[in-house]
């Protein structure tokens, strides 16, 4: 039983009326803002807020105009999860009580550029939540390639011609990246499913320590999807298996859905540009690693 | 209020005037979203069932509770659609918005 | 009241004098020749003498970020480090002066790969000098120590808040004992009040910080910074003068100068040198050389006027440097030289490059660059660059 558990789940009806997230310049149907905005209502006024440069430092503090209603401040590229632990730990030694420390970055700025910054603070122990938005490749510049860009996805950087078909590499396993620092919780999470994301946000906020949520946010304009669909593809991408939802906590990993039979993922991806050019072989090879994880999953953790 | 609105930003005409730094007033918003949309949410009452699906799933957090009623901030809505693709009982249409 | 003294490093008295700050938050990642430093404050936090947060972060550039992140609640933050551990803090420390967080830090010059070398030289911190912090080169192990207080009040002063690195020369000042006096911790309290700032994210009055200014408002907040940084000549100056009422030692602000009134010519330096250069002086002035030296003290706000002044009836100058920018000069020499060109002071300016990679530059080296300028300021033909003291024959 988890300390969540015993509060009250924040839900629509009883989320705060306030918005922290407000005003900023981010595409329309952008599912990193949601990934934001959802989380920021889930924990309150009192948040440090930290960003490094990428799409919601530049679309949320372009003077004048200060997206966030909370206390809120860009990082470096790499150094969102550090600086994140010197707030945290400044306002503890400050005396400053009763306040959360979150860093939001998207999937370069975690599985990658910040992946470093990002292990120190979890060996330290420092009292930050870290939540990656995952769209799958660096938005912010152009939509180019980066750690979490799966196979075959067109950016560009991997143009989709003859010789190159998109990402030849696979989305780095960044869930476990993080649970292999014995981390005391961390999830992944969809903004297709945003109850799911809510509770694992209370749940995480809970922790006296480092905690983190991979979120899968889509991108209409890196994804070529239509921007009214940024919700609904999110969904997809965990129903066909592409995406999952789990959670790490006292060493034990935990699928938190686990479906009996996938959505087709030639239907996902077929919906969006960036995989239109896959063939049939390309489909097939995806559906094979996606089986080999699952069976993986499955067989290694626990599940509901 | 819960949610900020357009202030009356007059930029310093003093470099004292200037914040110290890259720091400033959170929430302060100087402009707004309006201009983005082609097409604007309009929500049916009578089919609404208040579910609060679209308030749930707005990335702009423009639709907001208004006593019991979805009412939507048109001038931060960027007009993306998710709330009325998202809505179970199709009752939020998007309506070109006349130029 | 008789004084305390101990037998310390530089490292130690380094450390000494950030506790005497009251720090809250040290974030810090070791370098040799920095490590003493860090090690000691660690020891002092674990024993209870210091009463701040010891974060054990993963690299510099941590290191710098998350005392920024520290900074920007309000906390008094400190860091240290050098040579490749300062540069790979390069992005931090412009973002720590352009966002006004007023980090204190301690640099141990040391020379920059490649080739390797653990050894001292000013390469690190000079290539630096554009990157907005408030620098300062210290010449021995007490004007280190009371430089790191001083270091915190000039930084947290409302009209600079500006960060601002305390340059010691690697090994030589940083790993060499001596008699250090202890200044009392109730002064210092008096020297140094608690940091205050209204920018800063706190729950009363939220703030968005660190964000970006287009093109029609960015030149407006690099002319502040420019102004921030030279407010802080008056303030590092108010800083000298109160801290010699209080303790009774004077660093003399952005330059300090020995027997430079009536000297035919002149060596600048930079750093602990300045000592053997004194010496060189004594001895020369016993012969009848009138040679004199200025030590500059601040690379950053720079001492224009003051190097205007002190060098006007000098009749050849040299820069002493552990520097060189190459394919030109070193880069103290180019900045002595602006500012000597601004007031038409043609007599000829010679740049002496040495030290570098932990070299020593000794007695004799020194009296033959005062010999050199006397030959040059009576007619000789010289160059601009002499990288005094090579070991090997050269085709010049």
């Amino acid at each position: 039983m988890s300390s969540a558990n015993t509060l009250t789940r924040i839900t629509p009806k009883n989320i705060t009326d306030q918005e922290f997230f407000y005003g900023h310049k981010a595409c329309a149907g952008c599912g990193g803002s949601l990934a934001v905005r959802l989380a920021l209502k889930v924990l309150g006024e009192r948040t440090y807020a930290a960003f490094p440069a990428g799409c919601m430092a530049a679309v949320g503090f372009i003077y004048p105009q200060m997206a966030f209603t909370n206390n809120a401040i860009i990082t470096t590229f790499p150094g969102v999860a550090s600086m994140a632990s010197g707030i945290a730990v400044g306002a503890k030694a400050l005396g400053i009580q009763n306040f959360k420390t979150v860093a939001f970055a998207g999937d370069g700025g975690t599985a990658d550029i910040g992946l470093q910054a990002l292990s120190g603070m979890i060996d330290r122990g420092d009292d930050v939540l870290y939540i990656c938005y995952d769209n799958e490749a660096y938005m912010n510049t152009g939509i180019q390639k980066s750690g979490l860009t799966p196979f075959g996805t067109q950016t560009t950087t991997t143009p989709a011609g003859k010789n190159i078909h998109g990402s030849k590499t696979q989305k780095k396993n960044l869930f476990e990246i993080i649970a292999a620092h014995d981390i005391p919780y961390a999830a992944t999470a969809s903004i297709g499913y945003p109850q799911d994301y809510i509770d694992k946000v209370q749940k995480a906020a809970q922790v006296k320590g480092p905690a983190f949520i991979h979120v899968y946010a889509s991108c209409p304009t890196g994804w070529g999807t239509p921007t009214e669909t940024s919700v609904e593809i999110a969904k997809e991408a965990v129903d066909c298996g592409l995406f999952f939802l789990a959670e790490y906590e006292n060493g034990d990993y935990r699928l938190t859905r686990n479906p009996k039979q996938f959505a087709s993922v030639a239907d996902y991806l077929k919906k969006q540009g960036r995989f239109k050019h896959l063939s049939d072989a390309d489909i097939a090879s995806i559906e094979a690693h996606r089986d080999h994880k699952w069976e993986r999953m499955r067989r290694m953790w626990n599940h509901q | 209020m819960s949610r900020p609105v357009k202030q009356n930003f007059i930029r310093p005409t003093h470099i004292e005037g200037f914040p110290v730094g890259p720091q400033f007033t959170a929430g302060h918003l100087a402009d707004t979203n309006a201009g983005w949309r082609t097409f604007r949410p309009v929500v049916n009452h009578d089919t609404c069932i208040y579910c609060l699906r679209c308030y749930l799933v707005c990335p702009d957090g423009t639709i907001f509770k208004d006593n019991g009623k979805i009412a939507v901030d048109y001038d931060y809505c960027k007009g993306c659609g998710v709330c009325a693709h998202e809505c179970p009982k199709n009752a939020i249409e998007m309506v070109k918005e006349q130029l | 009241m008789s004084k305390k003294r101990e037998f310390i490093s530089g490292d130690e008295a380094v450390a000494i004098g950030v506790k005497l700050s009251r720090p809250h938050v040290i974030a810090a990642y070791p370098i040799t020749p920095q490590t003493i430093t860090v090690e000691r404050l660690s020891e002092m936090v674990e024993r209870g003498e210091l009463n701040a947060e010891y974060m054990h972060v993963e690299s510099e550039h941590s290191a710098i970020s998350a005392a920024m992140g520290a900074s920007a609640v309000g906390a008094r933050t400190f860091t240290a480090s050098s040579s490749q551990g300062l540069l790979y803090m390069t992005e931090g420390l412009h973002y720590a002066s352009g966002g006004r967080f007023p980090v204190v830090m301690m640099n141990a010059n040391r020379s920059v790969a490649l080739p390797w070398s653990i050894y001292g030289d000013q390469r690190d911190s000079l290539s630096l000098l554009d990157s907005g912090w408030i620098q300062v080169y210290v010449e021995d192990a007490q004007e280190a120590l009371d430089m790191m207080i001083q270091a915190f009040r000039i930084a947290e002063h409302p009209d600079v808040l500006t960060p601002m690195m305390v340059n010691l020369d690697g090994f030589i000042l940083t790993h060499t004992y001596e008699i250090v006096e202890i200044p009392e911790q109730s002064q210092v309290d008096a020297f140094l009040p608690p940091f205050q700032t209204p920018n800063k994210m706190c729950f009363d009055n939220p703030k968005n910080m660190g964000f970006s200014s287009q093109p029609n408002d960015n030149t407006e907040f690099k002319y502040q910074q420019n102004l921030a940084v030279l407010n802080a000549v008056k303030v590092l100056e108010q800083a000298d003068t109160d801290f010699a009422a209080m303790f009774g030692r004077k660093y003399n602000g952005m330059v300090d100068e020995y027997q430079s009134a009536d000297a035919e010519v002149l060596l600048v330096t930079l750093g602990s040198v300045t000592g053997t250069v004194r010496d060189v002086v004594d001895e020369m002035r016993a012969e009848g050389h009138k040679v004199g030296v200025i030590k500059i003290r601040y690379m950053r706000p720079f001492p224009e006027e003051q190097l205007q002044n002190l060098t006007a009836g000098a009749k050849a100058i040299g820069v002493l440097e552990k520097d060189i920018s190459f394919g030109y000069e070193g880069t103290v020499y180019t900045n002595v030289n602006s500012a000597l060109a601004k007031v038409g002071n043609t007599v000829p300016k010679l740049n002496f490059v040495g030290g570098l990679g932990g070299r020593d530059v000794s007695k004799a080296d020194i009296r033959n660059m005062f010999l050199k300028l006397q030959r040059v300021a009576a007619g000789e033909a010289y160059k601009t660059v002499d990288f005094f003291n090579l070991n090997v024959e050269t085709n010049e």
